[in-house]
């Protein structure tokens, strides 16, 4: 069996025992309350997404009827925002069946201000290709959910369990093509987050 | 790459040379990216420690290697995905070939994994009736054009974009003289979405496998990985044994690290983590060691298997950046992979660690901090042992040793050099001396320092 090979070869080839280094002076020396959300907005900006400090979800609604047409297939993951079709009702359904969804809204209640990550878990995801097989991604999330960096932010997921989760920072995209950045590469073509304040 | 490699490094990059203002525009596009690294690393305050850190833990994991792979791999089980274990290439190609075969699954879509590239699964699979298409763009465009990729996070940096347009042009249908990366990448997303909704089985890689929770995490910008993996029924993802890390919290220090290095972005658009299989569709993961428990026992060497993969060294490279990746003529290429790849075969690759200048900018790059380029340094002294040097170095080595080891040799040879640079420089001065072909040869002194301290004593008495 390989198995028992390759344990048997990693473990005579293994040196003495180092020991692992203590997080706690990176989560300390980053550790900071001010200003994450408008450091926040700034890098997320910078890397493509559209951000928004909204009031209220009835605000979300407003703007989001001005920016798509109506009559186009919009799922919504978030709890108060019913006017569109729900994700836990669909739950079920082929994967493949969101081929054509146009826009997905999804709630988020970890954001890193470093690097404009968003942590989603398949809890709120509901499905897990719906963040990414939508021609457009909004997230929801609180302005009191934001951590500095992300020594914060794994501190805060702990131990959880989760199916499946992921950071998503920005809109899909690429820069295969001679560096230069292009927006919309196999995911979503953009990225709208809504901060309730 | 499949084809028997005959030309070393330094032929392959002659080849790259010959288009002079390609070789500069590939120059400048890398130190480019390389720059893009700086601005981002000194944003950190805390970037040297964090450095250090992620080195430290690397230092840890290979040290409890095994013992984290067993931990890994119960609790993954735990989670619901199915372990499987290749010692070599050829065992990781029949395992996915024939979990591929056992449910009649004969087209799979694949995001980047540079270990199937050191495995050749693609080639394999192909053989074997299986159609494979990569859906990373850079990785797709190089596989249109029957090329290997030439950087592990740039797979096409070598491309100019109306050669890509003119792939497009004829395996995708894009109009004829069409080079907007915009129209280009747009054209590539129709049809890989396509690829995504068609597929049944999806391969990826594996950035990085937490032993305390069986999860694994995989970072990408394009979204290629999960849309291949969310939509497949069997999701497949190939990982070295050196993917291991002990902790989920030490992903806080890992994911800081990778992309800041590699293009210098704060994080990739998904770090996406996998833990249990979707509701009636599997999790297979292939832990790979093809090698790497050999270097794990190399004392000088063992350092290699902290890499993070982030490309940092080659962007950095001065002679990556001037010979193109191709020339390295292995998966990975750049400083890493030439410290890698003669723990692979050591008679294929002698030549890749004399690929370098030994200035040390990889080291100084490097997330992790290996000792790249004195590992590229012992390399030589072992291969030069071990009798694989490259037989021209090895007799100007012996020459030079043996005029060395003489004075009276040593002065003849001198004089000799310095007549012929004084009244036959053609003699040097051509193509016949691989030291003219990029320099000119140095004006000769009149006399040597032997001969001038001599007469002086003389003068003075």
């Amino acid at each position: 069996m390989s198995r028992e090979k390759i344990l048997a070869a990693v473990k005579a080839n293994q040196f003495t025992s180092a020991e692992l280094p203590d997080l706690n002076v990176l989560a300390s020396l980053t550790a900071t309350d001010a200003n994450l959300v408008e450091k926040y907005t700034a890098i997320a900006s910078a890397g493509g997404s559209f951000v928004y400090e909204v009031a209220d979800l009835e605000a979300i609604k407003t703007i989001l009827q001005k920016e798509f047409k109506p009559g186009v297939q919009v799922i919504s993951g978030v709890a108060g925002l019913t006017d569109y079709t729900d994700a836990a009702s669909v739950v079920h359904e082929l994967s493949h069946s969101f081929a054509n969804v146009e826009l997905t809204i999804l709630q988020s209640n970890l954001g890193v201000a470093e690097n404009g990550a968003l942590w989603l878990t398949e809890e709120q995801m509901h499905i897990r290709v719906l963040p990414f097989i939508a021609q457009h991604l909004a997230i929801v999330i609180d302005k009191n959910n934001f951590v500095p960096t992300m020594a914060q932010a794994y501190e805060k997921i702990g131990d959880a369990r989760y199916g499946y989760g992921a950071f998503i920072s920005g809109p899909s995209k690429t820069a295969d093509i001679e560096q230069s950045l292009v927006i919309g590469a196999h995911g979503p073509r953009s990225l709208s987050v809504f901060i309730i304040t | 790459m499949s084809s028997a490699v005959t030309k070393d490094h330094a032929e392959l990059a002659e080849i790259f040379n010959r288009d002079e203002p390609r070789v500069d525009w590939h120059d400048e596009t890398l130190w480019w990216v390389r720059a893009k690294r700086d601005i981002a690393a000194q944003k950190l305050p805390e970037w040297e420690l964090l450095r250090e850190t992620a080195s430290q833990i690397k230092n840890n994991v290979l040290s409890n290697l095994s013992e984290y792979l067993t931990q890994f791999e119960a609790n993954a089980i735990k989670n619901g995905i199915i372990v499987h274990w290749a010692a070599d290439a050829a065992e990781h190609n029949q395992i996915i070939h024939k979990l591929l075969s056992d449910r009649g699954i004969d087209r799979m879509v694949k995001s980047k994994s540079m270990l199937t590239e050191e495995c050749h699964l693609n080639e394999y699979l192909i053989e074997r009736g299986v159609d494979v298409i990569d859906s990373d763009l850079g990785e797709r465009i190089v596989q249109l054009a029957g090329e290997p990729p030439s950087h592990i996070v740039l797979p096409c940096i070598h491309k100019k974009k109306e050669e890509i347009g003119d792939i497009f042009h004829e395996h995708l249908g894009s109009a004829k003289g069409e080079s907007d990366p915009k129209i280009l990448t747009e054209t590539a997303r129709q049809h890989l979405r396509e690829v995504f909704l068609t597929r049944r089985s999806a391969l990826t890689g594996v950035n990085f496998a937490v032993a305390e929770t069986g999860e694994f995490v995989i970072c990408t910008n394009e979204g290629n990985a999960d849309m291949g993996a969310h939509l497949a029924e069997i999701h497949i993802a190939s990982m070295g044994i050196e993917k291991i890390i002990p902790e989920r919290k030490h992903l806080g220090v890992f994911l800081r690290l990778l992309t800041r290095s590699a293009t210098g972005q704060p994080i990739t658009t998904y770090s996406s983590h996998f833990s249990k299989p979707q509701a009636g569709k599997e999790i297979h993961i292939v832990i790979v060691d093809n090698g790497r428990s050999i270097q794990l026992g190399r004392k000088d060497f063992r350092n290699s298997l902290k890499c993070i993969r982030c490309g940092a060294c080659m962007n950095t490279c001065p002679v990556y950046r001037k010979s193109g990746g191709h020339s390295y003529h292995t998966a990975v290429a750049g400083p890493i992979g030439s410290i890698l790849a003669p723990n692979l075969d050591m008679k294929k690759y002698a030549d890749l660690p004399f690929a370098s200048t030994l200035c040390g900018s990889c080291s100084n790059v490097c997330p992790v901090k290996i000792d790249i380029h004195d590992q590229l340094y012992k390399w030589r002294q072992v291969i030069v042992q071990e009798g694989y040097s490259p037989k021209a170095k090895t007799l100007a080595m012996k020459g030079m040793a043996f005029t060395l080891s003489s004075p009276g040799l040593y002065r003849a040879a001198g004089k000799m050099g310095r007549f012929t640079f004084k009244y036959a420089p053609f003699a040097v001065n051509n193509g016949m001396n691989p030291w003219y072909k990029h320099r000119e040869m140095p004006k000769a002194p009149e006399e040597s320092f032997g001969e001038w301290y001599k007469k002086r004593e003389g003068e003075k008495r």
